[in-house]
């Protein structure tokens, strides 16, 4: 029995109570409600010093731009970067909680973490979850073996690559990849290369647009996170006025309405007392 | 080997391949030899219908004398890859030598009849040990095992196990066996669509692995119509 210093402990684990009653309102008509989902081009390449992530800014639901400048690109580490496609939501809780961990791994060994590490921790937990956590990433950084990128998929499978793309524009991207990449790369050659990536996904995919965020990680020295390198879609200016002179439409007739005042009052505002009483010293 | 495509995902804004699990329509071998094992496998990894990586190794390391040919979803055969070479390190170390293939191919099997209802994985278990020699081990989708001295696996299998059967010889030279299975793969490759790129080789023989590439322009040369 239940009660004050006994109470029932509720059953750990997923609660599956309301999936029949989902799938029979369902089958009336009424679905559940989408989660964001971000059409979108992310990048990575390996140049000769380092590697460089990329991303365009649009973030959809369904056919409606929801963000015309969101951050696709998002911090793991100081020596790795991750660019998310996919759900929105589960980019986002996936890489701060790998990015959680791989710090308090860094503090725990006191060393920088290898990349691999943070593959593996988020091959993991996607497999785990069976690609239903659906998060695409594109995970870029350098460490003591040099400098990596990882593509990761939201069933839980990576592929270790000098260059990668994903999302609904990746190919777009990929097809600039495949003519344009070569080894050992300038770190300009690589920017522009990775611009031209994302700009093959902003101008040819529907589900990706805005501008160019591009993060480069050298193998030695701090990231540089380049948030809007480049404005993809300036908005163009009107050409003439479009606006009518003050009088064009005739005043018929005029009425003016007088309102009196009857009375002004002011109210003093009370502080409200937001520590009780027994606490005050 | 194509998974099963459940599309969770219905939304006009992403395509299918994103959200379908991704698989290794795959051409995989591995044949015995008189020192070892060869194993092969073509490089390609699909979503549907984009080739997500052209340059895949499917030949996965588990122990310095045990590798594994994976084929099926990709995310399943590399997490029980990854399991496996767990178990097989700590049993290593409890044992204080390099384990047996056999003992390799057991694990595969545990795991894979286990989680026979979410698993997608056709595996091949190759290795080299003291015991038994070269040994390779077939672990299919069900979960089964039998050691088998050549054996393949993947979509594009169907394709050559005539040629399989016509050409096989039990203890080839090294040579021999490494021209039988570029040769096999080269064919598997050339009628699977869901097969292609480079093949990949290992050699596994007491002295450990010897891996090399065959390009795309330097596979050898058959009918093409």
């Amino acid at each position: 029995m239940a009660s004050v210093l006994a109470p029932e402990i509720s059953s750990s684990g997923f609660s599956f109570e309301n999936c029949q009653r989902n799938a029979f309102l369902a089958q009336k008509g009424f679905p559940a409600p989408k989660a964001t989902k971000t059409g979108t081009t992310i990048v990575g390449i390996i140049y000769a010093d380092g590697v460089i992530l990329g991303a365009d800014t649009r973030a959809t639901e369904n056919t409606v731009v929801s963000d015309k400048n969101c951050q696709k690109i998002h911090y793991l580490a100081g020596n790795m970067y991750c660019c998310g496609a996919g759900t929105a939501a589960d980019t986002e809780m996936t890489t701060q909680t790998v990015a959680s961990q791989l710090e308090l791994q860094r503090l725990h060994t006191g060393r920088t973490v290898p990349v691999e590490t943070a593959a593996t921790l988020l091959k993991r937990m996607l497999f785990r979850y069976q690609g239903h956590i659906g998060a695409a990433l594109v995970l870029g950084g350098v460490d003591r073996t040099g400098p990596h990128i990882y593509c990761i998929y939201p069933h839980g499978s990576v592929d270790k690559l000098p260059y990668a793309t994903m999302g609904s524009g990746s190919l777009a991207a990929m097809a600039v990849f495949e003519s344009g990449w070569k080894p050992k790369m300038t770190e300009e050659e690589g920017k522009k290369l990775v611009r031209d990536a994302i700009a093959a996904g902003i101008f040819n995919d529907l589900g990706s647009g805005s501008n160019v965020d591009i993060c480069v990680i050298r193998n030695s020295g701090p990231a540089q996170y380049l948030r809007t390198y480049e404005e993809a879609n300036v908005k163009g200016k009107k050409q003439g006025s479009y606006r009518y002179a003050p009088g064009t439409t005739a005043v018929l007739k005029q009425r003016v309405i007088p309102l009196e005042v009857e009375s002004v009052a002011v109210h003093p505002v009370q502080p409200m007392e937001v520590e009780p009483a027994s606490s005050r010293r | 080997m194509a998974a099963s495509v459940i599309n969770t995902y219905a939304d006009p804004s992403m395509p299918e391949w994103l959200s379908a699990p991704h698989s290794t329509g795959t051409s995989i071998m591995a044949c015995e030899f008189n020192g070892g094992v060869v194993i092969g496998a073509d490089s390609r990894t699909t979503t549907g219908a984009y080739i997500a990586n052209r340059v895949t190794d499917k030949l996965t390391r588990i122990t310095d004398h045990i590798y594994c040919c994976r084929s099926g979803s990709a995310a399943d055969t590399q997490a029980i890859a990854d399991i496996v070479t767990y178990h097989l390190n700590f049993h290593k170390m409890e044992l204080g030598e390099e384990p047996l293939v056999q003992t390799a191919a057991a694990i595969f099997r545990e795991l894979c009849y286990n989680y026979r209802d979410s698993l997608v994985a056709g595996i091949l278990v190759a290795g080299w040990d003291k015991k038994k020699g070269g040994q390779i081990y077939s672990v299919p989708i069900g979960g089964m095992v039998q050691r088998q001295a050549v054996s393949i696996g993947g979509s594009g299998s169907s394709y050559v196990y005539g040629y399989v059967d016509a050409n096989f010889k039990p203890n080839m030279s090294k040579e021999e066996a490494v021209k039988f299975v570029t040769s096999t793969l080269t064919l598997a490759m050339l009628r699977d669509g869901s097969s292609g790129g480079v093949v990949r080789l290992g050699v596994i023989t007491e002295s450990g692995v010897e891996r090399s590439v065959v390009l795309g322009n330097q596979l050898p040369k058959f009918y093409e119509g």
